[in-house]
């Protein structure tokens, strides 16, 4: 790939898309996730006044205010972020949703506003940072920590993990992927491709705490995802404005094209197989996982484009509700006469 | 004797004359058995009458079988608050008739299905027996039809008992079943066998008459639901998120019917309106909160329940001032309570919701013109303020039918408060989200998406300074909370001010929302059964304007008329100011049931009692 522009394709930088310093641990998964959004608003041209970067409670939900510092940014209420992002997705259309979350966010306080979320369809690239751990209250377990998987503590979790991947896909959801803050390129090719997609986008991210679930014995550290991190693909995403650079009659190679333009590619590696637009073998691959002692498979699971968006399902302008004329809002006098007649 | 326009309105059966335009009428029914268009045709038809009328609707909280009963009041003085007194009952219900007939004042006109044979109860009422049975088979050959039919034979019954007009009752049907025509031609019929079988069969009439008068030209007949529904409507609505729970279900879905007439793009047919029903309240009012920090103008209806489950995104809202209409329909709590009875049990839980030091503008309509007007009006008032606005509606005036003039259209324009856009902003020196440059403790706000570079902002929960960056400080802290007490403080001036209406007496009273209909006839039957006169005022929002604590002052004795058990609108102007407390004593009335006058009257009189005794 050649080396990225100094500028992008709207004339801004790099720096353009970051944001404050980051007060997360040091060595924290998350601020890898951190650069690679940065990363990818750059790489796709967004124009960061129109983004909405959006989280709940959490060491997950600080990382809105490290990154594109022109967008607006809403730390909200624990778990209830996919709530906010609805709301903004129906006052103004032409925003991009990201919401950043964790496992403790969505997975236990926040799970009944995620399957929500993903039922209506919302627009947001929707990020997990996965450590299976309760960071800023030291260290208990998430609802998505591996059953067997021990504390720093010494103590093993006794309770199965929502797998939130499987979940998403059962429900309707059109772009599931899970990906590792270790693997930043295939990240940045699966954040670029969610920013094209007009749906809710769930990401699913191993993301290590360095403090308190980084020691053997954990599941979620940097060295098991390492040693079982299994890329289901290679994958890239190609912008409606760039020309492919890959070879899509290289065998087995899969195009998915977006509405937009846009089109993701998957390609086989040695021993993998995987169609990202089969549901059934998208969940299969998933529950297989379980079987091979937790292998970490990573890449797209699933893609499908064709559901409709929530304000389209809504029925709702293509212009922005916020900003229409009182003209427009406010209905006529004769209206007012119509509706005054019709409780005589 | 001359009668007094307070006359209590069952008179002694030794009375002999007709008692004209003043009477209860109470049908006793089975929930889900249509009965309640049976009696919206008897009372629209009153209506149609030109007398003033309302029906206040008794119904449980299931779907059908249990007991409901619906009562109309119609008084030629405009009195149309609920009474406790029944002057025509229909029995339809088997399981409640005996105990219903028990609970009646002597005189009362009964009519009831003859297998009942409830006439040998009392030897002091009027009895009539009505084969309704025999009657519904003859006019619906339907047998799944009777049960709803047999409700219409009653309406007919009743009007030849009363003197109602067929015309009217015609009419009142065609409005009910205007777009089902067969309906319509059943129930007409229905109506005719109970008026002709009346006619031939019933030896006398009601004493209880109606007769045609001119007090209702030009009023509409609807219900405080709906009015809200319009009020939003009209402010610019256009994004409402909620959660079905009674009673507030009906001002959304009212809503929705209005904005799919009058919110349709003309050209492309698109909504220019998102309404949302949530996964539950929790969501709702986070729908609402993205959307009007993003620039909608939002809002949710719920009621009591739904605000419990509010309570933490509403201290975001108000801590990190983004604005929200919330219209709490208020039902009888704690918890579930009674979910199909009224209340005003949530004044104190609105005014500091949410954990932390809070305070809102709570506005509180009275009749049906407030329920337009302060839904229409908390739209302006939440974005002027930047901050959650209540409307505290309750079941009896959001489910129940009031008369009311029509609503005016709104002539001013729309008040979106502190908003800077590009040009703004690029003239803007220095600009910070919570920086309070005017002095009145109102900042400038952006609408995301708004270019230039310079208006981007992060919205928190959790400390901040005036840039809206991350902030422990203790002073930066306490300086962003005494601003925003400022702010809302300020809000008193601009909210709706109270009512008086005073007499010169030293003895006040305070009332608020709906007590209004009950204590504006108990202040005449105050004055002309027992020749207490008092002064009259109805407090229209929170926070108190200074005027609140003159008028206190200028009282020896202040009574304050409360629906629920705690007084809780005393006790929050006990805290609000202080210096009136003594004087201020409560009247409360908690049974779910909408106030009626004579319990107030009955309050005063036995509290004036003992403030006399006292002295």
């Amino acid at each position: 790939m050649a080396a990225a522009p100094k500028t992008n394709k709207i004339g801004l930088s790099v720096k353009d898309y970051r944001g404050g310093a980051s007060t997360l641990c040091k060595g924290c998964g998350h601020d890898v996730i951190t650069n690679t959004i940065i990363s990818a608003f750059y790489e796709m041209g967004v124009e960061p006044h129109m983004v909405a970067k959006l989280s709940g409670i959490g060491c997950s939900s600080k990382p809105p205010a490290y990154v594109l510092k022109g967008a607006w940014g809403f730390n909200s209420v624990h778990g209830r972020m996919p709530s906010i992002a609805t709301g903004v997705a129906l006052a103004n259309r032409e925003l991009s949703n990201i919401g950043i979350s964790g496992d403790g966010d969505t997975a236990s306080i926040g799970m009944g506003q995620f399957v929500h979320m993903l039922r209506r369809n919302t627009p947001c690239v929707y990020l997990v940072e996965n450590n299976g751990v309760y960071g800023l209250t030291k260290g208990q377990f998430s609802a998505t920590a591996d059953e067997g998987s021990v504390s720093k503590g010494g103590m093993a979790n006794d309770l199965p993990a929502i797998d939130l991947c499987t979940m998403a896909i059962e429900l309707g959801c059109g772009f599931v992927a899970r990906s590792f803050s270790g693997d930043r390129k295939q990240l940045l090719q699966i954040l670029k491709a969610a920013i094209a997609f007009n749906g809710t986008c769930m990401i699913d991210i191993l993301s290590p705490c360095v403090t308190f679930n980084n020691h053997s014995g954990s599941t979620k550290s940097y060295d098991w995802g390492k040693e079982h991190e299994g890329r289901i693909h290679e994958l890239g995403f190609v912008p409606n404005w760039e020309e492919p650079q890959v070879d899509f009659s290289e065998g087995g190679t899969v195009e998915v094209p977006l509405p937009d333009g846009g089109v993701v590619w998957v390609k086989p590696l040695e021993n993998t197989n995987h169609d990202p637009r089969d549901k059934a073998a998208a969940l299969t691959l998933l529950h297989e996982d379980y079987k091979n002692e937790h292998v970490y498979n990573t890449g797209i699971m699933y893609l499908d484009s064709s559901r409709e968006s929530l304000q389209d399902d809504m029925d709702l302008p293509a212009e922005p509700l916020w900003n229409m004329p009182r003209e427009t809002l406010r209905p006529s006098r004769e209206a007012m006469d119509a509706i005054v007649e019709s409780l005589r | 004797m001359s009668e007094p326009s307070t006359a209590p309105e069952s008179a002694a059966t030794s009375h002999p004359e007709p008692i004209v335009n003043r009477l209860s009428i109470q049908g006793a029914t089975v929930n889900g058995s249509g009965s309640q268009t049976a009696n919206n045709t008897l009372l629209r038809s009153i209506f149609q009458m030109g007398i003033p009328v309302s029906g206040k609707n008794l119904f449980p909280s299931n779907i059908a079988g249990l007991p409901t009963w619906f009562t109309i009041r119609a008084n030629a003085d405009g009195y149309t608050a609920c009474r406790k007194e029944v002057d025509v009952m229909v029995c339809m219900n088997a399981q409640t008739a005996r105990e219903d007939v028990a609970g009646l004042p002597a005189g009362t006109t009964v009519i009831f299905e003859e297998s009942l044979n409830l006439a040998g109860l009392r030897d002091d009422l009027d009895f009539h027996a009505v084969p309704f049975a025999k009657l519904v088979r003859e006019v619906c050959p339907v047998v799944g039809l009777r049960r709803l039919v047999v409700n219409m034979i009653y309406v007919g019954v009743v009007a030849e008992l009363i003197g109602i007009e067929m015309g009217e009752i015609e009419k009142a049907l065609q409005k009910a079943f205007a777009t089902k025509p067969k309906a319509l031609d059943l129930n007409v019929d229905a109506v005719k066998a109970g008026l002709a079988w009346a006619q031939e069969n019933l030896k006398t009439h009601s004493r209880f008459r109606v007769e045609r008068m001119d007090k209702t030209s030009g009023k509409v007949l609807v219900d405080g639901n709906y009015a809200a529904a319009v009020g939003a409507l009209f402010a610019g609505v256009t994004v409402a998120a909620w959660y079905p729970i009674t009673p507030s279900s009906s001002l959304t879905e009212s809503l929705i019917s209005l904005a799919d007439k009058y919110r349709l793009d003309p050209e492309t047919g698109k909504k220019n309106i998102a309404i949302l029903q949530a996964e539950d309240e929790l969501a709702a009012i986070g729908n609402v909160i993205g959307a009007a920090w993003a620039g909608a103008r939002a809002m949710t209806s719920t009621s009591g329940p739904g605000i419990s489950l509010m309570s933490e995104f509403i201290g975001l809202a108000y801590y990190a001032e983004v604005p929200a209409v919330l219209v709490n329909v208020q039902r009888t709590g704690p918890s579930t309570g009674l979910p199909t009875r009224t209340m005003q049990g949530d004044v104190m839980f609105c005014a500091y919701n949410s954990h932390g030091d809070t305070r809102h503008p709570c506005l509180y309509p009275a009749d049906i013109q407030e329920a337009y007007e302060f839904s229409l009006a908390s739209f302006d008032v939440a974005e002027r303020y930047q901050t959650p606005v209540f409307v505290l509606s309750d079941l009896d005036l959001g489910m129940n039918l009031w008369m009311a003039d029509p609503f005016e259209y709104p002539e001013g324009g729309i008040d979106r408060g502190k908003v800077l856009d590009e040009e703004a902003l690029a003239a803007a020196e220095d600009w910070g989200r919570y920086k309070d440059v005017d002095g009145d403790g109102i900042p400038y706000r952006t609408i995301p998406g708004t270019p230039g570079g310079k208006g981007a902002y992060f919205t928190r929960g959790s400390g901040h300074d005036e840039y809206a960056v991350y902030s422990e400080d203790g002073d930066v802290y306490a300086g962003n909370v005494d601003r925003i007490k400022r702010k809302i403080q300020g809000s008193a001036a601009y909210l709706p001010q109270p009512v008086t209406d005073d007499r010169g007496s030293s003895i006040g009273i305070i009332a608020y929302g709906t007590s209004h209909d009950a204590v504006r006839e108990a202040r005449d039957q105050l004055r002309g059964e027992h020749g207490i006169e008092t002064d009259y005022m109805r407090v229209r929002a929170f926070p108190f304007p200074e005027s609140v604590k003159t008028w206190i002052d200028a009282h020896e004795r202040v009574y304050v008329m409360e629906q629920n058990r705690d007084g809780q609108m005393r006790n929050l102007m006990r805290i609000e100011i202080p210096s009136v407390a003594e004087k201020l004593d409560s009247i409360r009335h908690y049974t779910g049931m909408p106030l009626d006058a004579r319990t107030v009257t009955d309050a005063v009189v036995a509290a004036e009692a003992n403030a006399k005794g006292a002295n």
